[in-house]
């Protein structure tokens, strides 16, 4: 594995990390939009992180070689 | 009643879709009957492995665990889906697809067969994963039952509900194969997600606004904790992020994943997964939760009475459960038209169950009908013909068994199918990125992972909640090994066990070797 490969698997191993909030485990405020509380509102913006971060990973880690040798074989 | 006629004209449309897709390819053979000939576009590709991956699962059960646990479910398996599912997809989703396009594969058991060049230890693996598969197939069952009992206010009972919903999805299998399956999960996808934010504005209204509901909660002492997270030690919340790993060894994913046109499509499922997730999930996690305040409505005073029983029985854990508590914010909340769409929305996620009975039907013919030999017999189109009795089979016994009513949905599944396919994930990393893996391995950690459910399912059905043994603790959902869920060590195992007896027992032949690993 090549150095950017290093850097995105390490990021991403971080990401899963931060899953686990411990430090908003017992909190009820304060609310998002008045109602969401922090054990909620983390996540839920957790999750868009984890799209956008997705999208990097599309464009930086895409095996294409994968595909050119399947159809290459395939035809 | 209304409401279940919208239901009714619902499945009726998702019957057509089906009827439709076997008209358009009823001569065609068995890659285009299981696979839709490889050839989904990106669009229904999208929509449909996410509609195939949540089922009843998603929509009942989440609300219902988070009417019981707060807001706590979202973080358990929506959040950790979120960064876990969209890696399995990219790494190892794009490799079975190359796989199944480069070999002509139909299954993964079939890429296990050549890639370990094994025969026996492939039935083994079938065996497994098809005894796995059938309790998440039970969910659908049972979903759709729940869902047309409440929804017809008790007109239409249990039996009938689920025997409706097994007549309507075995039809459209069997007519429309995958391409009909595919097309139905993209129309229910999109059916749930519109109306679903609908629900969250009608429901968030009739309770008098969601700030004045969360503020009432946290003035009340019994149901402040349910907005935080501390009734689930941190252990457990971590223990769930295992439970992710099975979306990829579930067949009817793996399955799915071989029927992308181009490997390109895989792009937008990675990026759009958590998205379309936060959209479901965060709903009906949030609507579970505040349920708990709605005064006043019997059906749902009735769990929460059952939730105070000491000492809590089987059957005060299934009153108490509240697999239905969404349907009946609808019933209670929304005008009786929009209750329809959005039960016919409900009933699009419910229905999930189509694709699990489609995958067991494609991995009999090819892993067992085709591997002995009788399609070189008796030719493909009596495999399709076989495939499509299966279905049938596999639609009828479901149906009898979800008579029994389990307890409760998220229960089922996490105890059984969740924790089994995410220890059989080892199998799919071995297969698809070391060298070095053996059948040998492979057999090891499946005898492990069907040991270590069967043991668990008897610890739970024999011994008493609150009985310890060393590290094993049996709690009165289920149990913990070291404080954790059992999946966790039985993939740390299967994992080990994998590794172990891989490096000790002979290799595959160099050229099927050089064959799944071609040099850069």
């Amino acid at each position: 594995m090549n150095l950017r490969g290093l850097l995105l698997s390490a990021i991403t191993a971080l990401l899963f990390l931060l899953h686990q909030d411990f430090w908003n485990w017992r909190a009820a405020r304060p609310l998002t939009f008045g109602f969401l509380p922090p054990g909620l509102s983390y996540h839920a913006l957790y999750t868009l992180t984890a799209a956008a971060w997705m999208a990097v990973l599309v464009k930086l880690a895409w095996p294409s070689r994968l595909e050119q040798d399947a159809e290459d074989k395939h035809r | 009643m209304i409401a279940a006629v919208f239901v009714a004209i619902y499945l009726a449309s998702v019957l057509y879709i089906g009827i439709f897709a076997f008209r358009r390819a009823h001569n065609a053979g068995a890659e285009d009957f299981f696979l839709a000939g490889r050839s989904l576009g990106g669009f229904v590709f999208l929509f449909s492995l996410f509609g195939t991956h949540m089922t009843a699962f998603a929509i009942l059960g989440s609300s219902g665990h988070a009417f019981a646990n707060g807001i706590v479910t979202y973080g358990l398996m929506a959040s950790s889906s979120a960064i876990v599912v969209p890696v399995l997809l990219l790494t190892l989703g794009t490799r079975l697809w190359a796989a199944g396009k480069k070999f002509g594969h139909f299954t993964p058991v079939q890429i296990f067969r050549d890639r370990w060049e094994c025969s026996h230890t492939g039935t083994v693996i079938f065996i497994v994963q098809a005894v796995l598969l059938i309790p998440y197939i039970l969910i659908g069952m049972i979903g759709g039952g729940t869902t047309l009992r409440v929804l017809s206010g008790g007109a239409i009972p249990y039996w009938a509900g689920s025997l409706l919903v097994a007549l309507v999805v075995m039809s459209y299998v069997i007519f429309g194969g995958m391409r009909g399956t595919a097309w139905v999960n993209t129309f229910q996808t999109l059916l749930f997600l519109t109306f679903g934010l609908a629900a969250v504005v009608v429901i968030g209204k009739g309770m008098g606004g969601f700030s004045a509901t969360v503020e009432s909660m946290l003035a009340d002492p019994a149901l402040a904790p349910l907005l935080t997270r501390e009734r689930i030690p941190t252990a457990i919340f971590f223990s769930y992020t295992f439970m992710p790993l099975s979306a990829i060894a579930f067949p009817h994913i793996g399955i799915f994943c071989l029927t992308a046109k181009r490997m390109a499509q895989f792009k937008r499922v990675v990026i759009f997964y958590p998205i379309c997730l936060l959209i479901i999930w965060l709903p009906c996690v949030f609507l579970g939760t505040l349920a708990n305040s709605a005064d006043g409505i019997p059906a749902i005073q009735s769990p929460l009475a059952a939730r105070q029983q000491q000492p809590a029985t089987a059957e005060s854990r299934a009153k108490a459960s509240g697999d239905d508590i969404l349907v009946v914010l609808l019933n209670h909340y929304a005008p009786v038209w929009l209750t329809g769409l959005l039960g016919a929305g409900i009933m699009a996620a419910v229905m999930a169950s189509d694709s699990q009975i489609l995958a067991l039907s494609t991995m009999f013919t090819e892993d067992v009908f085709a591997w002995y030999g009788h399609k070189e017999r008796f030719g493909e189109a009596a495999q399709v013909t076989v495939g499509r009795i299966f279905i049938f089979l596999v639609t009828a016994v479901a149906y009898l068994v979800a008579q029994r009513t389990p307890a409760s949905i998220f229960e089922l599944a996490g105890q059984y199918a969740f924790a089994g396919f995410s220890a059989l994930v080892p199998l799919l990393v071995g297969a698809l990125y070391w060298k070095g893996s053996t059948k040998y391995g492979a057999l090891a950690s499946t005898l492990w992972v069907a040991a270590s459910v069967a043991t668990v399912a008897y610890f739970q059905a024999n011994v008493a909640p609150g009985t310890i043994y060393g590290p094993v603790h049996r709690t009165a959902t289920g149990t913990t090994v070291f404080g954790l869920l059992p999946v966790v060590p039985m993939t740390a195992i299967s994992a080990l066990l994998m590794w172990l007896v891989s490096t000790a027992t002979p290799k595959p032949s160099q050229a099927t070797i050089t064959r799944y690993f071609p040099a850069a």
